[in-house]
């Protein structure tokens, strides 16, 4: 099982399972207060569901952070078109890998949140978009849907509440882009893994053309919780604004990397020290990314006070994204961080639009000419230039991703550039060495 | 009539449809917001990102492609932060794009070349490698090179939505996305081209067309397609007296930029090594090459001598001659030579369609309909292969207007993607079928119903009965097969009291038979198979040396359509101009050809001046239907005829076993067809045969 | 075209997973297992997977070019992916991924020449916490040095 030594910090609420015995059957699951939101569910009105939905601030854990009540209050209920309940665990942006502990360790707690999630729209079947690379996490949802359907937590008239509910695994087959929801619904479809033009929103016209909630894996999970002990006590455990906890995958130069279940509102100097251990090696802070490569970098004095909520972060011009936190330590060379993250855009950019299918290879090309030595001045103002310029103009938000995280460390870590001006070797480079072992 | 919206475009203010895109509603505002996937009729795609705009209230620019009008909307699309967005976009466009313009086949009518013109991006900063990729033949009309390739997706949404053939998609993602062809390395699709005339850029360029010339060096004529019946419009590109490209991307005409693989491409007969350029006479039971005079004299003198013996004349007319020749043919086979023996190869019972109409207006289908219509009723024919432009316009229709298409046919048609029903009968079960969707039909608003040889004579009457049954408004086409079939039929190419049929005019025993413009002898209605001559004396006018015309005594070589002027009328019964557009060697238009024959007889006074426009003057004084408003052809477009209560009339009706349909796939078109150089060239024509 | 009953029955529920008029949606997750039966997507299973979905090869081609973990060339009987993307980076993904490449003596996206190991730089793959990850086919290996890369390498020549 995939999951790390806890730490006494955590707020074990969506992972309280792990580490327990056999913790992804059905046994366990019920044994532990499983389903029971699911019951109580089943006798509310899906107004009342949203209601404690909206009561407990989640918002979306994907990256956007869309408040989860209000977007399944969007689904127009009354349509008389079937609706569907998509499960974004695509999990592909680079430093997040919360989503697998959370399937692997606790599956029949994604299926919970996804009837709940059925009953507050009345939605009838889902799938569970898993990514490709996550074929065992197909095989272990696959596992859990079957105990599910077995003993009647899936299928026709459910325990007898007379809901009817079906879910799928979907399998992708490797592509960052198809993590964005709409791209998500094209690729389930059985298309190239292009985003739509919205509007519509999923939400009124989602898979199959037809109203459908989707969300990530975490949401989803948080769902029972909220159901089980109230919206408000959720709500309670977060910040005013967002309620509940956070799954936070700690990256990077850590001594104790892991994910760990952390408040929102948690704070980030005490997240390095204390549940990550610390940054290896004694060294220093120099960058970091709250939430996945796609947000602005921070250095180490913007993070100084800085807490894990999404107004923190969007007062420090970032954002708290899907939870995957990158800790660079003083040795990083920001060139090459940058330049790994343009290459990986580049790499994922759909090519749908001009400005990130050219812009993300035109800034990945000068970033290697940059890297290797052969940059000169007026590129530093280039990639800054073309960065700014992609920016807000795409027809989806990879091409943010991609300018966000390039612009932030040119005019953060500008003389890290000048550095490696006039041909000099990267300053960081330490040929062969390994630090990990 | 839904209430319109208010909005401002720069200033400007604006009022439009609820729906209308923001990128719409500037145009007719005369602003033009630039863009390169933005094409009308087509699905949206935002994908250029060419046509973004600063919409008040609105956080970032906006799509004017995608952004419905609202009321009270400000838009505007001359602000520096969209003018720096398009210098943007377009030095990203620039930074793959090779600048080979050039020797770039686009040079001159490019949409990228255009805009950095006027958009910016003179110079680029990009000096990193470029990536290069070898150019490619998808077939022998359509080439593609990958890095002039901009990738608005307008090539494969045409081929998909346009032509419903899907032919062309994007394979590999991002920066490697790359249009491909559907099978491996090639193309197997209906080669009409569309393709490349909608590329914004030199991407797909043209087999027929590439390094012959630049847009600029030509003259553009508009003509008329001579190949099957729908009469589409087509831009020739003339240069030296050669004509170097055919297209319609000024969408005028009855067909838009619709053009089929014959349209675009096929005129290249005009040039084909075997084409007639001097008229031949047999001598010694040899045809030889004589002078025009002596050919002509030929001719005259004999046909004065038959008139003046007492012989009998028979007169076969053509399917692709104008209505001034077919008129004037009549008239000449009528008045100078007493005949009543005139007729020509029927295709569809247009008559029996306006006999079944008689006593009724406004029921003759155009081409505009199927594309306004609610439903259409498709019987018989597969249009996507013999009528090309019909069955565009039904997809058309479905598309935008989501029309309901009925098709009842013999095998699968295209029509079957997106047709509400489709019925598969054997001949004779068409009433059956009809029957069975006589209740969803009666529910129908409105009903074309398009039919083919398949309904001939009575049958048609039957049809006619059953559609007016519907109880609603209900109109017809009759398909017929070639550039002016439905003119022949119109100009009275049709047996007079006592007269033989052609078959009949075969087998008879006739002192002269002239044929002008068509090849009976290959095989005809009622006599399968070839046919071996009987007229004492055989006079032929066609381009090429045909199965008939090697039996010939005097064979005169004839202009093409694009030779000459005149009118013809399409199978919807649209009257549209031809302009000519080269000049031949050798070659004469049929009417003068005529008009000499009638002068060489001392016959001309009777007949008037061979001049088009004044013979067209004389169709539109006596020709039933015919006395359509000239502006509307003379400005390039198509006027349709009512020819309905007033038909010429045959003794005795046309014969419905004497119709029939050549049924002409894309890539076939009668004898004309196997002169074509493109038709014969492509892999498709080869596999349909 | 004919499969293990095993993939046979996967395609039979995979096809019934969707609306009805939906089939198309099986077409990724079809082109999955039978790659990782066939070793990569032929043509053959182009056209078949078309035929069952009810599309065209070129939208099969379409969609498969566009997802990275489809092949049409065959791979390694053992795909070793290893991700340098920055969570692995900084725990110096890049320099395991060099090690890899001389060690088989071969780059990216090559096969071994006995045809039993190849090799992919990979994009994030969901290991961050647990950098440097590598996959061996679907199989994750966590904090790999370059010790345990030639372990996990030698172990699999012994099995091939
Ligand atoms: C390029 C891109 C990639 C994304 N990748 C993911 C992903 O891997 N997982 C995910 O849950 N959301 C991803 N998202 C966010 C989704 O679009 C969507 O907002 C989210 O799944 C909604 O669920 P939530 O409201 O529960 O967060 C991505 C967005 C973009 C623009
Ligand atoms: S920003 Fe444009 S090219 Fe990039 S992934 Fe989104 S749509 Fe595709
Ligand atoms: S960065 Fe390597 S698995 Fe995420």
């Amino acid at each position: 099982m995939l999951y790390n030594e806890p730490s006494p910090l955590e707020t074990r609420v969506l992972s309280f399972r792990f580490g327990l015995p056999n913790s992804a059957t059905l046994d366990t699951y019920l044994a532990t207060r499983g389903y029971e939101a699911f019951r109580k569910a089943a006798g509310m009105k899906p107004e009342e569901i949203i209601e404690q939905v909206k009561i407990s601030n989640l918002r979306g854990r994907g990256g956007a952070g869309f408040p989860t009540g209000m977007k399944w209050s969007f689904v127009p209920r009354t349509s008389p078109k079937p609706k569907y309940i998509v499960v974004n665990a695509d999990e592909s942006e680079p430093g997040t890998c919360k989503d697998r502990v959370l399937m692997e360790n606790d599956p029949h707690q994604l299926i919970e949140g996804c009837l709940i999630a059925g009953l507050a729209v009345d939605a009838h079947a889902g799938y569970i978009y898993i990514r490709g690379e996550y074929r065992y996490l197909i095989e272990v949802m696959d596992k859990a849907i079957a105990e599910a359907y077995e003993k009647g937590w899936l299928g026709k008239n459910i325990q007898g509440t007379g809901f009817d509910f079906d879910l799928y695994t979907h399998s992708g087959a490797g592509a960052y882009e198809c993590g964005e929801e709409s791209a998500l619904l094209e690729s389930l479809e059985g298309k190239r893994g292009i985003p739509r033009i919205r509007p519509p929103f999923p939400a009124v016209v989602g898979a199959f053309q037809c109203p459908t909630v989707l969300n990530n894996v975490e949401t989803y999970c948080a769902v029972p919780a909220i159901l089980r002990d109230g919206g408000a006590a959720f709500a309670a455990l977060g910040v005013p604004k967002a309620g509940g906890t956070k799954m936070t995958c700690l990256t990077g130069h850590v001594n104790k990397p892991g994910v760990y279940e952390l408040r929102l509102g948690f704070p980030v100097k005490q997240m390095i020290e204390e549940v990550g251990g610390g940054i290896r090696q004694g060294r220093k802070l120099k960058a970091f990314i709250p939430g996945g490569s796609s947000c602005p970098v921070l250095t180490a004095k913007e993070v100084e006070g800085a807490t894990m909520d999404y107004d923190s972060m969007a007062q420090r011009k970032s954002m708290l994204g899907s939870g995957g936190v990158i800790i660079m330590d003083e040795e990083t060379c920001m060139v090459k961080a940058a330049l790994r993250i343009m290459r990986f855009y580049a790499h994922e950019s759909c090519g749908w639009c001009i400005p990130c299918r050219e812009g993300t290879t035109w800034l990945r090309k000068i970033l290697t000419r940059f890297h290797a030595g052969g940059g000169t001045r007026s590129d530093i103002d280039l990639i800054g230039d073309l960065s700014r310029n992609m920016l807000g103009r795409t027809f989806c938000p990879l091409g943010d991703a991609a300018a966000m995280p390039t612009l932030s460390i040119v005019e953060k870590f500008r003389g890290e550039f000048e550095d490696h001006l006039n041909g000099k070797p990267c300053p960081f480079e330490r040929a062969g060495e390994m630090v990990t072992a | 009539m839904p209430d319109l919206v208010k909005l401002t475009i720069d200033g400007k203010a604006v009022q439009a449809a609820p729906g209308t895109l923001v990128i719409d509603a500037a145009k007719m505002a005369g602003i033009e917001i630039p863009a390169f996937c933005y094409y009308e009729g087509l699905t949206l795609q935002a994908a250029c990102r060419m046509c973004l705009v600063e919409v008040e209230k609105m956080p970032k620019m906006m799509t004017a492609c995608t952004l419905p009008v609202a009321e009270g909307m400000v838009v505007r699309t001359e602000t520096p932060q969209v003018a720096q967005a398009r210098k943007y976009t377009l030095e990203f466009l620039l930074t793959n794009h090779p600048l080979d313009c050039p020797v770039c086949d686009k040079g001159g009518e490019c949409e990228l070349q255009d805009m950095v013109f006027r958009y910016g991006a003179g110079e680029s900063r990009y000096t990193e490698e470029k990536v290069h990729t070898p150019e490619k033949q998808f077939s022998p009309v359509v080439f593609f090179d990958a890095p002039r390739c901009i990738l608005c997706f307008r090539c494969v949404r045409i081929c998909n939505e346009g032509m419903g053939v899907g032919a062309l998609g994007v394979i590999y993602r991002g920066v490697l996305s790359e249009i491909a062809p559907n099978h491996g390395d090639h193309l197997e699709c209906d080669e009409c081209g569309a393709c490349i005339d909608i590329c914004p850029v030199g991407a797909l360029t043209s087999g027929i067309y590439r390094y012959q010339t630049r847009p600029w060096e030509m003259q553009h004529v508009g003509a008329i397609c001579t190949h099957c019946g729908d009469g589409c419009k087509t831009t020739l590109g003339v240069r030296n007296n050669r004509i170097i490209r055919g297209n319609n991307r000024d969408h005028s005409g009855i067909n838009g930029e619709f053009l089929c693989i014959k349209g675009r491409y096929a005129f290249d007969f005009y040039d084909h090594p075997e084409r007639l350029q001097a008229p031949l006479v047999r001598k010694n039971g040899k045809l030889e090459e004589v002078s025009w005079s002596e050919a002509l004299d030929t001719v005259a003198n004999r046909f004065n001598q038959i008139r003046a013996d007492g012989g009998t004349f028979g007169v076969i007319g053509s399917n692709h001659t104008t209505n001034e020749e077919n008129f004037y043919l009549r008239k000449f086979a009528r008045e100078v030579l007493a005949t009543p023996h005139i007729d020509h190869h029927r295709t569809g019972d247009v008559t029996a369609l306006v006999d079944a109409l008689s006593g009724k207006t406004g029921r003759m289908a155009t081409v505009a309909d199927l594309y306004n219509r609610k439903a259409v009723l498709v019987l018989g024919a597969d249009l996507a292969r013999e009528h090309p432009l019909l069955s565009f316009q039904i997809r058309a229709n479905y598309r935008h207007h989501q029309a309901h298409v009925y098709a009842v046919t013999p095998g699968p048609v295209r029509e079957d993607k997106y047709a509400v029903a489709s019925v598969r009968v054997a001949s004779g079960g068409y009433f059956a079928a009809l029957e069975d969707l006589r209740a969803r039909l009666k529910a129908e608003p409105e009903l074309v119903i398009v039919f083919d040889d398949s309904f001939k004579g009575p049958d048609v009457h039957r049809l006619v009965e059953f559609g007016e049954s519907l109880g609603i408004p209900v109109r017809y086409i009759c398909l017929v097969d070639y550039s002016n079939s439905r003119g022949a039929l119109d100009m009275g190419l049709v047996p007079g009291e006592g007269g033989m049929r052609l078959d009949e005019m075969l087998a008879a025993d006739l002192s002269a038979l002239w044929v002008v413009g068509a090849n009976p002898f290959k095989g005809t209605p009622g006599v399968p198979g070839s046919v071996a001559r009987k007229a004492r004396f055989l006079v032929v006018q066609d381009l090429f040396l045909t199965e008939t015309a090697e039996q010939a005594d005097v064979v005169l070589p004839a202009a093409s359509a694009y030779e000459k002027s005149g009118t013809v009328t399409n199978t919807t019964g649209e009257v549209q101009r031809l302009k000519r557009a080269i000049n031949t060697m050798g070659a004469k238009p049929d009417l003068e050809i005529m008009g000499f024959i009638a002068r060489q007889m001392g016959a001309a006074g009777a007949l008037g001046p061979w001049v088009p426009e004044t013979v067209f003057a004389e169709i539109r004084r006596t020709v039933h239907g015919y006395d359509i408003p000239l502006p509307e052809i003379d400005t390039g477009g198509a006027a349709p005829t009512t020819p309905v209560n007033g038909r010429v009339t045959e003794a005795g009706g046309p014969r419905p076993d004497l119709i029939r349909s050549d049924h002409n796939g894309l890539f076939a078109s009668g004898t004309l067809g196997r002169y074509s150089k493109v038709l014969n060239s492509v892999l498709e024509g080869r596999l349909d045969r | 075209m004919t499969f293990s009953p095993q993939l046979e029955a996967r395609f039979d529920k995979l096809l019934k997973s969707y609306p009805p008029g939906r089939q198309r949606s099986a077409m990724i997750p079809m082109l999955m297992y039978a790659q990782d039966e066939l070793g990569s997507v032929t043509d053959e299973l182009v056209d078949e997977v078309a035929r069952r979905v009810g599309v065209t090869p070129l939208q099969v081609n379409e969609v498969l070019s566009y997802y990275s973990m489809l092949h049409r060339k065959p791979l390694g009987k053992y795909h070793v992916q290893v991700c340098t993307n920055i969570s692995c980076l900084l725990c110096d993904g890049d320099k395991l991924w060099e090690h890899a490449c001389k060690k088989l003596g071969i780059g990216h996206k090559e096969v071994t020449a006995d045809g039993q190991i190849s090799l992919e730089e990979v994009e994030c793959m969901g290991a961050c916490s647990w950098a440097p990850a590598i996959q061996v086919n679907y199989d994750f290996e966590h904090f790999v040095t370059p010790e345990k890369l030639d372990q996990i390498l030698d172990g699999l020549r012994k099995k091939a």
